[in-house]
């Protein structure tokens, strides 16, 4: 009994990839959260742990937008955004009524993930009407325009309430009182809750939700509007509502990731969430491989760890991470090494001998 | 297989382009460090030397590890690299007079929260004593919690903004203790600038700011401006703003302020978009008395600028190169020899002064490089909040017990392309 559910896991090239992914994010938990409590993890380490786990986590929730839906979307850093500062805000208002650290991190989270959802219904109506690069430049525009917002808002909360203003920073707060989002400034002073723990937590339930997804009805659905709009059309199939499924989803996974973000530093600013945050989750995506979440994962490990390990580069370090970048992308997309590459998998040993 | 030669040889060449780079990235950081040595010590290679590494070099066997971070890359990286090479240049000073010997480490945080904090583990794992934390503000506040948790001490050269020091900013409340600042923090410039123009009304009485309005640095010297002006019974007839995105034309701004019948135009901004200012406002006629504060400093060194447009503008720097005193022009000497003939800015005489006033608080206080940390911190912690430090950017400088610096900003007028001390 126990054999064949342990078969059935690694069943097929499918299930085997699924298997795979979880068991990475479960070993490695297991390995560095040991050595954290040993600590044997260097600092610089252990800093990086929660910002991985957010950036995984947006990355899966792009990809299904990305390589499951096949919409090029240009805007998750704008939902990270939403969720990030949401995350935040609610966290410094529940300070005193919600002591304790672990119940307040979820509400943020889950905060961060509605209201990532509510500007995903609000974005997605007229977006998801739009195909290919339209759709790219709109989500584009999307997220700069969210940017611009948020660089606006002031608020935040005294004795006397709560207290809002948009462009000009006309609240006046009484002694005592904390600005939640100060405008450019972002949200400053923040407790940070964030953990290793509930970003892993995060990282497994995405899988679940995701994969679950694509196994789904709907999740079919998805693909085959993907693969072929006209004939997916013709046969019944809800574009729009499904297109909106899997942009919505992917948008509340971007939302949980930045509130999740958010909530590991002591300050926060917009500008952190702009364009090239976007392209860079977009690139974990693209260098994981469309539709691959476990290469999306091992993709944005290693995108996170190079430009540390590059540190001794001194000046050089961007320059160098720009070069390997680019021959990452050529040789992960190199037919030719594919094939030669798999003459060394176990796989093809084993068949060889039997052979 | 013609195709996959193709490839092959692309990516040999791209590899072999890596490894060129790296070496050269190397060999560069080696030969940079000797120059200006006069010593041969611990020298600005202490960094460089440790990435390749062989041990730098100390003259008295153990040397106190001072960290630190700021933008080498990026837009804004014209401020970190600008304060790498005031530190270096200040550490080698220090350490060629004998005595206690510091190493140096600066890394790269890109202006960045997030870069900042794995700066500071870089920088925690190599074993850093005290700290010039950051050089611009909010990786600072991102990092002053980080600073206070493992008791390291830090001066922050030119992270302006509250947060840097405070943990509550909006209250200016609850100070991290361990953590302060050579140069003012952005209100107190905002306050200095409207108590100068209540104080000197006849330069003239209606004000026009222009701000950039997604800048930390600019929006925290408006916001107490504006209230120390109202105070004070200012009048304020014309506010504008810009960003990043609009930073090219102010001319609806200029024109506005012009109508609105400004004879002052306050501008807390950088000196790039104030020079853009200066031109436009210079070409529409408008000649207003321009007021900058200390991020105006370097708008005479900047290339293109005719300098001609920037006569009477006033402004409130700590620091200004032209100055006379033996200090400053040694300093100014030293930089540009390091720098390729560029004057320093007051980010790198803010830095230079973080170098000189550790050392003068570490010697006072008889610390030692086998101390830790948290032991040094206390004994700079004493020596800061209770010492008067002569530097480039002031003279009898003190510090608060909250880490903030008290030091008089200096009214200056540009006349005939330089700096001139107005008196008060």
């Amino acid at each position: 009994m126990a054999k064949s559910i342990f078969s059935s896991l690694f069943q097929n090239a499918q299930k085997r990839n699924r298997t795979v992914s979880f068991l990475i994010v479960i070993i490695a938990y297991a390995v560095l959260e040991s050595m954290m409590r040993s600590g044997n993890l260097s600092s610089l380490f252990t800093s990086l742990l929660v910002p991985m786990t957010c950036y995984i986590v947006a990355a899966i929730g792009l990809n299904l937008n990305v390589g499951i839906s096949g919409e090029l979307n240009l805007g998750q850093a704008g939902f990270m955004s939403v969720g990030a500062f949401t995350g935040v805000s609610i966290s410094g208002l529940l300070a005193n009524t919600v002591p304790n650290d672990t119940v307040r991190l979820i509400i943020a989270i889950i905060s961060g993930i509605v209201a990532a959802a509510i500007f995903g219904l609000i974005i997605g109506v007229p977006v998801l009407k739009l195909q290919g690069d339209y759709l790219a430049i709109v989500t584009l525009a999307f997220g700069q325009i969210l940017k611009s917002i948020i660089t606006n808002i002031y608020f935040g909360f005294d004795s006397a309430g709560l207290h809002f203003s948009f462009v000009e920073n006309k609240t006046s707060l009484l002694p005592g009182g904390k600005m939640l989002m100060n405008g450019p400034m972002g949200a400053t002073g923040t407790n940070k809750i964030s953990n290793f723990t509930t970003g892993v937590i995060l990282i497994l339930l995405s899988l679940i939700v995701v994969y679950n997804l694509m196994d789904s009805k709907s999740g079919r659905a998805i693909m085959a509007a993907r693969d072929n709009r006209i004939a997916a059309e013709s046969t019944g199939i809800p574009i729009l509502s499904t297109k909106m499924l899997s942009f919505l989803v992917s948008a509340c996974l971007g939302g949980a990731a930045g509130a999740l973000y958010g909530l590991n530093y002591s300050t926060l600013v917009p500008a952190k969430f702009d364009f090239n945050t976007s392209i860079l989750i977009l690139v974990y995506v693209v260098l994981g491989g469309l539709g691959n979440m476990t290469g999306t994962i091992i993709a944005t490990i290693v995108l996170v760890l190079l430009p540390e390990f590059l540190r001794s580069m001194q000046d050089y370090r961007m320059l160098i991470y720009a070069i390997v970048l680019i021959l990452i992308m050529i040789l992960t997309n190199n037919e030719d090494l594919k094939v030669r590459m798999s003459r060394f998998s176990l796989k093809s040993i084993l068949m060889r001998k039997k052979g | 297989m013609k195709k996959l030669f193709k490839k092959v040889i692309s990516a040999a060449v791209a590899a072999s382009m890596a490894f060129a780079l790296s070496a050269c990235g190397g060999s560069s950081g080696a030969a940079s460090a000797p120059s200006q040595a006069p010593d041969g010590g611990t020298d600005s290679g202490a960094a460089t030397a440790e990435a390749e590494g062989s041990p730098a070099p100390a003259a008295s066997g153990a040397t106190i590890k001072i960290g630190g971070s700021g933008p080498l890359t990026g837009p804004a990286a014209v401020y970190g690299n600008a304060v790498k090479a005031a530190a270096e240049l200040a550490v080698e000073e220090v350490n060629a007079k004998g005595g206690l010997q510091f190493e140096l480490r600066f890394e790269d945080d890109a202006h960045d929260a997030e870069k900042a904090v794995t700066a500071y583990g870089v920088l925690k794992d190599w074993g850093m004593q005290a700290s010039l934390a950051t050089v611009t503000s909010a990786p600072g506040a991102a990092v002053s919690q980080m600073y206070q948790d493992d008791s390291i001490f830090a001066i922050s050269p030119s992270g302006s903004s509250l947060a840097v020091i405070y943990a509550d900013p909006d209250n200016s409340a609850n100070p991290y203790g361990n953590v302060f600042q050579m140069c003012f923090t952005d209100p107190n410039q905002g306050i200095a600038s409207a108590d100068y123009l209540a104080a000197h009304t006849d330069i003239g009485s209606k004000i026009a700011i222009i701000y950039k309005n997604d800048d930390n640095y600019s929006t925290g010297i408006y916001t107490k401006f504006k209230s120390e002006a109202d105070a004070k019974g200012l009048e304020v007839v014309y506010e504008g703003t810009f960003d990043d995105s609009n930073a090219q034309d102010f001319s609806v701004q200029l024109g506005k302020a012009q109508s609105a019948g400004a004879d002052i135009v306050y501008l807390p901004i950088y000196y790039d978009p104030a020079s853009l200012i200066l031109t436009q406002a210079n070409q529409m006629g408008y000649k207003p008395v321009f007021f900058g504060v200390d991020g105006m400093d370097g708008i005479l060194t900047l290339e293109g600028f005719d300098t001609s447009l920037a006569e009477g503008v006033y402004l409130l720097t700590p620091f200004s190169a032209d100055a006379s005193d033996d200090l400053t022009k040694n300093f100014v000497e030293n930089y540009k020899a390091r720098m390729n003939g560029e004057i320093p800015n007051q980010f790198a005489a803010d830095a230079y002064d973080c170098i000189y006033s550790l050392h003068q608080a570490a010697e006072a206080a008889g610390v030692t490089a086998d101390m830790s940390s948290a032991d040094i911190c206390e004994a700079l912690k004493g020596q800061f909040t209770s010492m008067t430090f002569n530097g480039l950017t002031g003279q009898n400088v003190t510090w608060s017990e909250s880490g903030e610096v008290s030091k008089s900003p200096k009214a200056v007028i540009i006349k005939d392309g330089a700096y001139v001390g107005v008196e008060d």
